[in-house]
């Protein structure tokens, strides 16, 4: 990401602390999000999401560090000066107000004439399907419908990036899918740069172009969902984002793009070598191995190569339709497999039942080794 | 249970209003009728009530003189309220904006001068203002004044009086509105644009205007009528209606001018007070 042009930088944070008391809930976060990008922020409950959104926002100011909108140092510009808005999790919207007040009620701060302010009110329920409900009073409308009340209240005064925290929280579960659609097509349609926290990872890969991964304040990872996913860069991005398999030991051998680890019973298991440029293993160093369950294959018989192929014992079998989840025994540890359910049959021998021993491989360069 | 009433609105009407409904009757329109009663009598030579009916207590009470105080009574009770609503508001927000914990404690620190006998602080009032008194040290310590003036027997005095006997009557109804008040909605309207000041006057006072509407009517009507702060603060000099109508049941003995008086004071503020709620209520119809 360092070379990235700087002119299509909407808004960046530069080394920014934030201090509550001794803990700092925001710890040393550089992060640069691109104009008209769908960026995610993803992180467990208390990592940091709400409170960089805030300072983006002008609501806190960083202890250090700085915060720039368009290539301009934010420093102590209040939240009413910034060209930025922000759909509040709880929708905030004012409770005296009816639909259209509450989104006129930007347009009107900024002293737009009333012509104008009613035209783009207009278009702006028109963009959320409310038309028919301007009239109403916020406590009168559904969750759905105050949740699309809060977007077109903040898109219609056109900022150039929209703040959204956790906005479809709120959401029962099938709301939520469609929102996630309708909220992703709007943003293609408007062209306005999303700033998206959420602390569901299958949200942020679904709906965004990058995801910032955070933990305890700090920044771990910026990148596309595929990245994200498929090349995580430290232990706890693999762990956090889908499902993986861990598998500890030491360094026994560096190969080019490849290392090799030898877990405490002995096993070599290899993998790419993952985690960034400065992060190559040594030999001798403690490192892990993630696997994920899909890219692991399970067979009766010993493969024709030797590398990553160890004899395991099954130890639970799980049917889920599309795909078959086993859990089998390497050593002590648990290993999860998933087998995709490829052939449509009804033949029992065709699964695996606990207590059988199989055969396990996966490739190296669907695994990765991480040392942090 | 609920069910049976929503069945049948009448009796849930009458079950809920039994209470309230004896307590009012008793209390209050009894009472109510007996000075409606005396107000339309003559009277004998001590002062007490007598027959035929006659409306010569209200001819007395229209007496220019009595409506001049009727006037003075009200302007200085709507200052007063103002006053009580510009010191009770900071001090309203700065309670409601503590951490929980600490605002029942500093809300029990309002109400503590309340136990004590309303004569005995209005006598520590007329203490600080009496000519050697504390007030006139610090305001020639100041060099405002050269020599003590005489700041008791003043409306001021009484208005000072007013004012610090009902600011917990502002401040209790203006907390328990903000203490609601929910301050994401402030930052949602810095966030539309709207600095301090605006989201000030667009969203907070709106959302508020219940407990300010409350704090000014309870402030308002018993300054109207005040009879004691009137008494002590004004020491005879500066008066108002509530202490002429005590003085007709008192040592004037006319106890039919007094109830008119009484009466007249109370249909005056029950409009003011009606036409105030009407100004208020467009904006409360959304709550
Ligand atoms: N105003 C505040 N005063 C003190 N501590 C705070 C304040 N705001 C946040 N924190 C602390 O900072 C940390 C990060 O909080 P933040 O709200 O940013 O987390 P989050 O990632 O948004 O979590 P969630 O998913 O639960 O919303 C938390 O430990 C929180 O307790
Ligand atoms: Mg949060």
């Amino acid at each position: 990401m360092p070379d990235t042009p700087t002119a299509d930088i909407g808004v960046e944070l530069r080394d920014v602390v934030k201090k509550f008391g001794e803990v700092a809930a925001v710890d040393h976060v550089s992060l640069a999000v691109r104009n008209k990008e769908f960026f995610a922020m993803l992180g467990p409950s208390g990592c940091g999401k709400t409170t960089c959104l805030r300072m983006i926002a002008g609501f806190e100011r960083p202890t250090s560090g700085e915060v720039y909108i368009n290539g301009e140092a934010q420093g102590a510009t209040p939240p009413f000066e910034r060209n930025v808005n922000t759909v509040f999790q709880s929708y905030a919207l004012f409770p005296h107000m009816t639909v259209a007040q509450n989104v006129a009620f930007g347009l009107e701060m900024r002293g737009v004439a009333a012509p104008e302010v009613k035209r783009r009110v207009g278009e702006a329920l028109e963009l959320v399907r409310l038309p028919h409900l301007a009239s109403r009073y916020p406590k009168q409308m559904s969750g759905g419908q105050q949740q699309r009340v809060a977007l077109a209240r903040a898109l219609v005064n056109r900022p150039q990036v929209l703040l959204l925290d956790e906005p479809l929280g709120a959401l029962d579960q099938k709301l939520r899918k469609e929102m996630q659609l309708e909220l992703k097509s709007l943003q293609t349609q408007v062209g306005i740069t999303f700033v998206f926290v959420t602390h569901d990872q299958e949200e942020a890969l679904t709906m965004s172009d990058r995801i910032c991964v955070m933990s305890q304040g700090h920044a771990l990872q910026v990148g596309t969902p595929v990245e994200i996913y498929e090349r995580p860069n430290c232990r706890f991005v693999a762990d956090f984002i889908g499902e993986t398999n861990f598998i500890d030991g030491t360094v026994s051998a560096v190969n080019g793009d490849f290392a090799t680890l030898k877990t405490a019973a002995g096993m070599p298991v290899t993998g790419r070598i993952g985690g960034g440029p400065d992060a190559r293993p040594t030999v001798g160093a403690n490192a892990t191995v993630s696997v994920r369950p899909e890219k692991i294959t399970l067979a009766e018989k010993a493969p024709e190569s030797g590398v990553n192929a160890h004899e395991v014992r099954v130890f639970s079998v799980g049917y889920v339709g599309s795909d078959t989840r086993v859990v089998v025994k390497l050593g002590d540890a648990n290993i999860d497999v998933w087998e995709q359910n490829s052939v449509s049959t009804l033949d029992p021998n065709y699964f695996f039942r606990p207590g059988e021993t199989a055969w396990l491989t996966f490739k190296p360069e669907n695994a990765l080794v991480l040392t942090s | 249970m609920m069910q049976r009433f929503r069945e049948r609105p009448g009796l849930r009407l009458f079950s809920l209003m039994l209470p309230g409904g004896f307590w009012l009757i008793v209390f209050f329109l009894i009472p109510l009728a007996v000075i409606g009663a005396i107000s339309f009598m003559g009277r004998d030579d001590l002062g007490s009530p007598t027959l035929p009916w006659t409306t010569d207590a209200y001819a007395q009470a229209f007496d220019p003189i009595y409506l001049q105080l009727f006037l003075f009574s009200m302007w200085l009770s709507l200052l007063t309220t103002l006053a009580t609503l510009i010191i009770a508001m900071p001090v309203a927000l700065f309670i409601a904006r503590m951490p929980k914990k600490w605002r029942n404690l500093m809300i029990f620190l309002v109400m503590i001068p309340f136990w004590t006998n309303f004569l005995v602080r209005t006598y520590a009032l007329l203490f600080l203002l009496r000519a050697n008194g504390p007030m006139n040290n610090i305001l020639m310590g100041v060099g405002l004044i050269q020599e003590p003036i005489s700041l008791l027997s003043t409306p001021f005095a009484v208005w000072v009086g007013l004012v610090y006997g009902n600011l917990p009557f502002m401040i209790l109804p203006l907390y328990s509105s903000l203490e609601k008040f929910d301050w994401t909605l402030i930052e949602a309207a810095n966030d539309l644009g709207a600095n301090t000041v605006k989201a000030f006057f667009r969203v907070m006072l709106p959302l508020t205007a219940p407990g300010l509407l409350a704090g000014s009517i309870l402030t308002f009507v018993p300054a109207v009528g005040s009879y004691i702060t009137v008494e002590l603060m004004g020491g005879g000099k500066t008066t108002m209606i509530g202490r002429v109508i005590a003085t007709q049941f008192g040592t004037a003995g006319n106890w039919p001018l007094g109830s008119a008086m009484s009466l007249i004071l109370m249909v005056i503020v029950t409009l003011a007070a009606v036409l105030y709620f009407r100004a208020g209520r467009g904006e409360r119809m959304a709550l």
